[in-house]
């Protein structure tokens, strides 16, 4: 199959050039830095500076926080999707806009409405800290604040995908006989799973990366409340640079591998997303 | 098993989609569900399938009440306009869905489920599809392996919505005589909504005329095409022609000649009427035959298909549609432009004014 090219040779190669062109600008060179400027000093050096206790706590609590906020996110993205794509009810629109919220709004205003709300000065702040609970400047504020950062996440990517493919599918299940759970184990899942992998990746990605809400709620406690990201800028600001770049690549390398893993299973499965992606009509 | 319809109301919003509808099918019948956009044809049989509920009314299965039971438990075949085939599968697994669902108390084994998903695949003659995938077949193909899934869960009634409605012309040709001979070996209580005339009346036992939420006219394609109940029904069957009707003296005439009403007399208080004539009820001729006859010309010839179509117009600026055989046109040859006389030798429906 070829689609009719109109385009002349030339406006095709210039197009193509300004692509890669800005790739290597955006992506290749900050890449490329981080990774040289992290081995500058040697591989041992690197490991050794990630061996330092305040760095493997936070990464600790990184990965901690996206097993919190990922899973939760997931099982919230695919219930808001499901109403949105699936159903009329009053207030979708408000739904709709809702989720938006947090990516419309800075990061930097995400953590401070947690503050507002459970520091000490806030809302629910003196009735926590008479019942002796901490929020702010606990790794609890910070996975609240990355749930919220990250929600809408999975549910962005699913609501396009199920509109798309309508109820048909699940109508057709429910006179073969299947139940509810059945035809969205069955049915539902399997064709919106490539969207749900693609909404889980951006969320885990966003979840690990998340720096604003973050650093507004986590206090910066080395050991205790400082994430990746927080604590890459700490030392960075120390102007211990190889130190901070080791622990940058890191985060770049999470990214990379979680793009070839996608990119493993997309290409296992490539006959059937094939025939998902033709769909049925 | 049977189906009885009984007085369903249903409204969307402001819209009323069907208006105290009832409506009965015996086992084993073939019945059209035909009527324009929007007559609530599809909604009935959603309702019957229990994919939508009704505001009011009743639906009885073989004379128990089905409102009750879940879309899951009432046994029913749906076919899908578009298919609905679930693209992620192949089609044997398609077909075996219905069985694989079922509660592991009942549901059949795994050879046993192969075994069924070939039968049905011999049935409907595409027993070489079973491992590709919906999107690897063409329409038609489609449309049968969503019939024969339909089938796996043995359904006492079979619901088919416009099941031909997004295929080609040809196509839909060969399946709809294929669901005819399909029907006559199966038997099993079938719907099927159309808003093709043509397909109802050639595949249907019975035809129920469906229009803005109400049903119009139950009857075999015979009934409803020679006596249809209302100028709907006459007019949604096959091109008609109108005429006014003079009532002078008691008498019904059109043009200089008393209308031959065959079925009864003329009511003594009908002042005038419209008199609907279908094409085929005309005489052509050159020279006037009858008091009756009507002069036109020739606007328009069209010699393709079984039987000659001509669009005339009357002297009066009327269309008239007229229909002759291929025999009568080769004897006559008529061109366009020509004068001709056109005689009404029936006619099919009569609405009076009072």
């Amino acid at each position: 199959m070829s689609l009719a090219r109109t385009e002349s040779p030339l406006i095709r190669r210039i197009l193509i050039g300004i692509a890669l062109f800005y790739l290597i600008l955006f992506i290749f060179m900050p890449l490329f830095i981080v990774f040289s400027t992290a081995l500058e000093k040697g591989v041992s050096y690197y490991f050794n500076s990630l061996k330092d206790p305040d760095t493997i706590a936070s990464i600790q609590l990184t990965l901690i926080t996206a097993l919190i906020a990922v899973p939760l996110n997931l099982v919230f993205g695919v219930a808001a999707s499901w109403a949105i794509a699936k159903f009329d009810f009053r207030g979708k629109n408000i739904l709709l806009t809702l989720i938006d919220v947090p990516l419309s709004v800075s990061p930097v205003i995400s953590g401070l409405i947690f503050v507002l709300l459970f520091g000490l000065q806030g809302i629910f702040g003196p009735w926590l800290r008479d019942h002796g609970w901490r929020i702010i400047f606990t790794p609890s504020a910070i996975i609240l604040a990355t749930i919220f950062v990250t929600f809408p996440m999975v549910a962005r990517e699913l609501i396009p995908v199920m509109k798309a493919q309508g109820n048909d599918e699940e109508e057709a299940a429910i006179t073969l006989g299947a139940n509810g759970w059945k035809t969205f184990w069955y049915i539902t899942l399997p064709n919106i799973k490539w969207g749900l992998l693609y909404g889980v990746i951006l969320c885990n990605a966003r979840a690990m990366g998340e720096f604003g809400a973050v650093s507004v709620v986590s206090g910066h406690i080395q050991g205790f409340t400082n994430t990746l990201p927080l604590q890459i800028e700490m030392l960075y600001n120390d102007y211990s640079f190889t130190a901070a770049f080791a622990a940058a690549s890191l985060l770049a390398f999470l990214a990379l591998f979680t793009l070839v893993i996608k990119s493993l299973v997309e290409y296992r499965f490539r006959a059937e997303l094939k025939a998902v992606r033709k769909g049925a009509h | 098993m049977s189906i009885e319809v009984k007085n369903i109301v249903k409204t969307f919003d402001a819209f009323k989609a069907l208006n105290d509808v009832s409506l009965k099918v015996e086992t084993g019948e073939l019945i059209a569900l035909l009527g324009p956009s929007g007559s609530g044809k599809t909604t009935l049989l959603r309702i019957i399938a229990g994919l939508e509920t009704a505001d009011s009314g009743e639906i009885l299965f073989h004379g128990e009440d089905a409102s009750v039971k879940k879309t899951k438990d009432r046994n029913v075949g749906f076919v899908f306009q578009h298919y609905a085939l679930f693209r992620h599968m192949t089609v044997a697994d398609n077909i075996a869905f219905g069985l694989r669902v079922q509660p592991r108390a009942i549901r059949p084994s795994e050879d046993k489920i192969k075994a069924k998903v070939k039968d049905l695949l011999d049935l409907v003659q595409l027993d070489w599809v079973g491992d590709r995938y919906p999107s690897q077949l063409s329409g038609g193909q489609r449309q049968r392996i969503a019939l024969a899934r339909a089938l796996a869960i043995e359904p006492k009634v079979l619901l088919l919505d416009e099941p031909f409605g997004s295929l080609d012309a040809q196509v839909r040709k060969e399946l709809r005589q294929w669901l005819r001979r399909f029907h006559d070996d199966l038997h099993i209580t079938s719907l099927f909504v159309t808003h093709d005339q043509e397909e109802a009346l050639e595949v249907a036992d019975r035809i129920v005329v469906m229009n803005k939420g109400k049903v119009e006219q139950v009857g075999t394609p015979q009934e409803v095409y020679h006596k249809p109940a209302s100028v709907f029904v006459l007019n949604f069957l096959g091109n008609i022609n109108l005429f006014q009707g003079r009532v002078i003296d008691g008498k019904l005439y059109l043009g200089n000649a008393p209308v031959n009403l065959g079925r009864g007399e003329l009511k003594s208080n009908v002042k005038s009427a419209n008199l609907y004539i279908r094409p085929h009820q005309f005489d052509i001729s050159r020279k006037p035959q009858g008091d009756n006859a009507i002069k036109a010309i020739i606007k328009f010839l069209n010699l393709a298909g079984s039987s000659v179509k001509l669009d005339l117009s009357t002297e009066s600026g009327n269309t008239l549609q007229v229909e002759i055989t291929q025999q009568e046109f080769s004897q006559s040859q008529f061109i366009k432009g020509e004068s001709v006389f056109v005689c009404p030798k029936d006619i099919t429906f009569c609405e009076y004014e009072i």
